[in-house]
């Protein structure tokens, strides 16, 4: 659509601008402030400059949450994307079932996290849960509290769980958006089911899967209440994450100076990853129309 | 569409014919799997609500044996329980309205016009979907405490728009830019004010994506813990911080958390079935 130059229009603009620089920049502010500044208690502060930045650097600790960080989104998003992909293509097209394989195929989604973490906490406990109980009955040696490598599976199993149907959804929707024309084209070329999928379904998907895909890395990136409430970021401190790493360091123990640079770090991050993903997204939007 | 597509095809009706009644199979073979994996925690769940503490940890039944409501009993006559959902839903519905009250203009402008700094303001926006809210635990709390909101409905319902208007402004943008703008044109050739038009005339073409918009900042501030749990204590605390009570002296007591915790799928369970052909749309950010 044709937009015309109105510079008005930032009165439209002004509430948003308002309300947001009230619940983000001055947060923000307050944590450069932190970040640069050294207390000994009593609200008096000290410039410490970049010390703090330096600190972090050189601390194994948050590069050892940062490593776990981009494992755990890497692994979350080779699975869920895939997976998600196929189930959109094996959805009915419409009709009853359609609607039902929608609602709940979404109903995780709308499940509060704790709640999330708090189902597969006794899902998978051996005395109570399911998962757990039938796993212990077939003789595997299996127990997130005390395993890490049980522990890995679980919260990685849960976020499959949380947020594959998103993917699936997206992408279902973008194949709802294939004309027929296309798919009978293909078949009076004889191309095989492979081929549809590669030359038709793929491409028409790929603007709604970069949306998927940004999405997931974000949210996986900043996760924090399933696996804290499940794992607690242990055994030891093999699931901590940068989210609960994070919390531990700023409402825990209230190293503010560290657990500031940290945030901000850890931001910045997420913005230059987001804002690649977002380049991308933005070029294929004005390649499709 | 089968009969059209092996009818397409002369000469290879059976086989086309067979081919499909195998795919049609795996799909629902493919389809039933993923459900029953995505329904059998919920199951389990729902399962356990219905137990008694003694069934729960003596034996290990797939279906409650002595069926019991004592666990939502519990919630729904403990004034110390109900009141988490109660501040729950108030301070999710104050959010959900101011974040549509101050997007929807926003939005507006986005999808009609070109002004200065629209691009970077519409990605700066998004920058606010990805912060991390363990960022703004901290800083909230503090913010909120200095100007004496802690502890408040609104605090919260302020803390959540920090996700939600960006969202609701790319939602709601996506919707609008389906809207021809001939129609405005019109609308304000006959006369019409922009107020008058905007709630009007617009306002009803796009109450779908109202709808949608809605039922997304509900559901992100229904989800979220981390920020309303730090930004309350007591008068607002929110029913996902008030499950974490059933931890007492004498250990978990399941059934009443299993109890608490369906109670907070069923809000999300009954709204999910209006937007079910537009949820995508909105996950998309109004892009599909």
């Amino acid at each position: 659509m044709e937009k015309t130059v109105n510079q008005k229009a930032w009165f439209l603009v002004l509430p948003v601008l308002i309300l947001v620089a009230f619940s983000a920049v001055i947060p923000l502010m307050t944590v450069v402030n932190y970040s640069v500044q050294d207390t000994f208690g009593n609200n008096q502060f000290f410039w410490a400059g970049l010390e703090w930045f330096g600190e972090m650097l050189r601390d194994d600790r948050m590069w050892g949450a940062l490593g776990r960080q981009l494992f755990f989104s890497g692994t979350i998003l080779l699975i869920q994307i895939p997976l998600g992909v196929f189930v959109a293509l094996n959805m009915p097209k419409k009709g009853i079932w359609a609607s039902f394989c929608l609602v709940l195929m979404s109903l995780p989604l709308l499940i509060p996290w704790n709640v999330v973490g708090t189902i597969w906490q006794i899902f998978g406990r051996a005395d109570i849960g399911l998962l757990g109980y039938t796993l212990d009955a077939l003789g595997i040696d299996y127990n997130y509290t005390s395993d890490a490598v049980a522990a890995w599976v679980t919260i990685i199993v849960m976020d499959v769980w949380h947020w594959t149907s998103l993917v699936a959804l997206l992408a279902y929707a973008g194949l709802q958006s294939i004309p027929d024309a296309y798919y009978q084209a293909a078949k009076i070329d004889q191309a095989s089911r492979w081929k549809v999928f590669r030359f038709i379904e793929l491409p028409k998907m790929m603007g709604v899967l970069m949306i998927a895909i940004l999405l997931r890395f974000m949210d996986s990136f900043m996760i924090y209440t399933e696996p804290f409430v499940v794992t607690g970021g242990g055994p030891g401190s093999t699931t901590t994450l940068l989210s609960i790493d994070l919390v531990k360091m700023a409402l825990g123990q209230f190293d503010l100076g560290p657990a500031a640079a940290f945030s901000i770090m850890y931001f910045l991050v997420i913005l230059l990853i987001s804002w690649v993903f977002y380049t991308v997204m933005v070029n294929l939007d004005k390649r499709g129309s | 569409m089968a009969d059209t597509t092996t009818t397409d095809i002369p000469g290879d009706l059976t086989a086309g014919g067979t081919r499909k009644r195998v795919k049609v199979n795996g799909s629902a073979i493919v389809m039933g799997l993923y459900l029953l994996f995505l329904m059998l925690p919920i199951y389990w769940l729902l399962n356990m609500s219905f137990k008694t503490n003694a069934e729960i940890l003596s034996s290990f039944t797939l279906w409650p044996q002595t069926f019991t409501f004592d666990n939502y009993r519990t919630i729904l006559t403990d004034a110390s329980w109900y009141t988490g959902y109660i501040n729950s839903i108030i301070y999710v519905t104050m959010n959900t309205v101011i974040s549509l009250a101050v997007a929807l203009p926003a939005a507006y402008a986005f999808s009609r016009y070109h002004f200065v700094g629209d691009k970077h303001l519409f990605f700066w926006l998004l920058t606010n979907r990805m912060a991390p809210p363990a960022v703004f635990a901290l800083p909230f709390f503090q913010l909120y405490s200095s100007v004496g909101l802690f502890d408040t409905h609104i605090a919260v319902a302020l803390a959540h728009t920090l996700f939600n208007v960006p969202l609701a402004v790319w939602i709601l943008e996506g919707f609008m830019r389906g809207v021809p703008k001939e129609i405005d044109e019109t609308a304000y050739l006959d006369g019409y004010s922009f107020g008058r038009f905007f709630t009007r005339i617009f306002m009803p073409l796009i109450s779908s994506g109202i709808g949608v918009a809605a039922f997304f900042c509900f559901m992100f501030s229904w989800v979220e813990l981390l920020l309303s749990r730090t930004l309350t204590s007591v008068d607002a605390k929110p029913i996902a911080a008030t499950m974490t009570r059933t931890v007492g002296a004498s250990g978990v007591d399941w059934g009443v958390l299993a109890a608490a915790g369906v109670l907070t799928i069923i809000p999300g369970a009954l709204v999910i079935y209006f937007v079910r052909n537009y949820i995508a749309k909105g996950f998309a950010l109004g892009r599909v």
